[in-house]
């Protein structure tokens, strides 16, 4: 018999029972389109998360207090307090790192801004003006504080769209005064919509000097980050090796693996955020795997019981000359189809499924979740699928194959 | 050369330890052409006869010579081409496959021998129209009668032309009208385009169309004489 005609032939079995057939793959779908979704989801995430990173620039540097993260699990001490005032000023000095462009130390937190009868609990980004050239944001009404600010931690605040619309509504919100922490802080400028940048979304934030944040709102001595800017890309490394030389001695280290520091370039976050995702992508779709086994299951059940119930046909076909060749591949083809157009169903519903969420993440988080359709992953689900068929089907098969002519003819 | 040949046929059942004689020391043979009616009561042998006469089975003992060869050097792979192209098989219950037209399940041996698809349609309509069934040829097997059901598994035997027929109680589902239509075809197979035919039965009247009749008790053969006054075909049968 020629395989043209066992696909034939098995397909006729199949569309025998549509219903159960329809059933039968239903475990398949949901395992394919679970592992599609995951994975496609999975791809648009990295893709967003790498693409802020991307957007940080390649000549951007962040010092990081705290130690470094070893792999994935690290732990990260975010707010140790190693970055202090006289790093700041040693880093700035150009014989220490002369690859540095622009150097501006952050602080940051969440705290309630008061104005009228609203309350809005805002970031508060304590930073200088070099902000608006790493992130590009920049005010779109009035203006964003100077160094003099930050001199006189003067008590003026820059603020984004959404936090202008909580507290102050429609009306104009330049020259007026919000509270924050009991103290009063005068809107100087406020940011356009922007949205997520990075990963901070600016419409939710209140810039203030980072002399200011230190002293009044927060309360500390010492930095979050310090944000670099290298000369150019070039120099990047240069600059990293420079400011590790810089602050180890600072702060009296030898051993870099003491270090009280981390600074980190696009390329280290990236690689790290990719591991992280990659890691979320596998460990999510293993779990939707689990269900393509218990799909796998199903089509044995179905097959067996399907072998059973044929076992009359299966005599007669031995009676007029299948050999168990010929049994075996018919029953074979048959699990292997329906997986295999389990797994095409699954890999259509799976990109629906990644479409649509997209669309929503876009629409409501307003980021720019891009949908990416995953062509290796539908190709493997595929694969997979039909091995699914070929390892569960395989024993019901040969089961079929085995039965003796007269026996099955026999059979009532 | 005779077409069968056996000698001295033993098929002894095992089953949970307890063993069942079905055939013990069974030998004959049948001529090509020739038309043979195997008799007698149920448990007498017969069909596990059948069996091993139609490769479906091996025997336990003694020898079945096919067409001057063996049974025993055949692999079970040489068996299947054998039923396939040289054996065709009427059941008592039809088998014929459910819910698939007349010609599909005519065609069911064509599935499995190295004839090129391009020749099946037609194979299938001629051994259809041999049965006189060709104005159903579309009709869904199980919308048919139970005389038309068995003239097309009559028709599938028919198909690839076969040596021999192999019929197991062809009519013993069938009203007498409808079983006498079946024998007339068979005899038809018979003396016309020349088909061995071995039939099991129970019925004399059945058995009579033969040419001879092997008669079966316990497993042995109590009688095997020729048949004086056979009963003839009609000129045909209604279509």
């Amino acid at each position: 018999m020629t395989f043209f005609h066992t696909f034939k032939t098995s397909l006729v079995g199949l569309k025998t029972h549509r219903l159960r057939s329809s059933l039968t793959i239903l475990g398949v779908v949901i395992g394919i389109t679970s592992i599609i979704a995951v994975v496609s989801i999975g791809q648009g995430a990295q893709s967003l998360i790498l693409g802020q990173v991307a957007g940080l620039g390649s000549n951007t540097i962040a010092v990081i207090p705290g130690r470094q993260p070893q792999g994935p699990s690290g732990f990260v001490e975010l707010f140790s307090n190693s970055l202090k005032e006289s790093d700041l000023a040693a880093l700035q000095r150009k014989e220490n790192v002369p690859t540095l462009k622009r150097i501006m130390p952050v602080v940051f937190g969440a705290e309630s801004a008061y104005y009228g009868g609203e309350t809005y609990r805002a970031t508060i980004f304590g930073a200088s003006d070099l902000i608006t050239q790493v992130f590009d944001i920049f005010p779109e009404k009035g203006s964003f504080f100077t160094d003099d600010d930050i001199r006189s931690r003067a008590d003026v605040i820059v603020i984004g769209s959404k936090v202008k619309d909580e507290l102050f509504g429609e009306s104009d919100a330049l020259g007026e005064r919000l509270k924050i922490k009991g103290k009063n802080f005068r809107v100087i400028g406020v940011l356009s919509k922007k949205g997520q940048v990075s990963f901070f979304n600016f419409d939710e934030m209140a810039i203030v000097p980072y002399t200011t944040a230190q002293q009044y709102i927060f309360g500390i001595k010492h930095f979050h980050r310090f944000i670099v800017q290298a000369e150019n890309e070039a120099a990047v490394s240069r600059t990293v090796r420079d400011i590790q030389v810089t602050l180890r001695e600072m702060h009296g280290i030898d051993d870099p693996a003491k270090d009280d520091f981390f600074v980190e370039t696009p390329a280290d976050l990236m690689a790290r955020l990719s591991t992280i995702t990659n890691i979320l992508t596998i460990f999510l779709a293993s779990i939707a795997a689990i269900s393509l086994v218990v799909g796998g299951i199903g089509i044995m059940n179905i097959m067996l019981v399907s072998v059973t119930e044929r076992t009359r046909e299966i005599g007669l076909r031995k009676a007029l000359g299948a050999t168990r060749r010929d049994i075996l591949r018919q029953f074979l083809v048959e699990a292997i189809m329906l997986t295999g157009v389990g797994g095409f169903i699954g890999i259509i519903f799976g990109v629906l499924i990644s479409m649509a969420a997209s669309l929503a993440l876009s629409l409501y988080l307003s980021v720019s979740w891009s949908f990416s359709f995953p062509i290796s992953a539908a190709l493997t689900g595929l694969a997979v699928s039909c091995a699914v068929g070929l390892i569960f089907g395989i024993y019901p098969a040969r089961k079929a194959a085995s039965l003796s002519p007269i026996e099955a003819l026999r059979y009532e | 050369m005779p077409l069968i040949e056996v000698s001295n046929l033993e098929k002894t059942y095992i089953n949970e330890g307890v063993s069942t004689p079905a055939l013990q020391g069974v030998s004959f043979r049948v001529e090509k052409g020739e038309f043979a009616a195997i008799m007698g009561p149920s448990g007498s042998g017969k069909s596990t006869l059948l069996h091993i006469l139609g490769f479906l089975d091996r025997a336990s003992s003694g020898e079945y010579i096919f067409d001057g060869k063996s049974a025993d050097e055949y692999t079970g792979e040489e068996m299947a081409r054998i039923r396939n192209k040289r054996m065709g098989f009427v059941f008592q219950a039809f088998n014929l496959l459910p819910r698939t037209s007349i010609l599909e399940n005519v065609k069911l041996p064509l599935l499995y021998s190295n004839i090129p698809e391009l020749r099946w349609n037609k194979m299938a309509e001629d051994a259809i129209e041999a049965v006189g069934l060709s104005h159903r040829i579309h009709h869904e097997s199980s919308k048919v009668s139970g005389g038309e059901k068995q003239r097309v598994a009559i028709a599938r035997a028919l198909v690839l032309n076969p040596d021999v027929i192999f019929a197991d109680e062809p009519t013993g589902n069938l009203d007498s009208k409808s079983g006498k239509i079946i024998m007339e075809i068979i005899q038809k197979l018979n003396q016309e385009t020349g088909h061995t035919i071995i039939l099991i039965t129970h019925e004399t009247y059945t058995a009579e169309h033969a040419g001879r009749i092997i008669m079966m008790k316990d497993g042995e053969i109590e009688s095997d004489r020729k048949v004086e006054k056979r009963h003839e075909a009609k000129d045909g049968f209604r279509k």
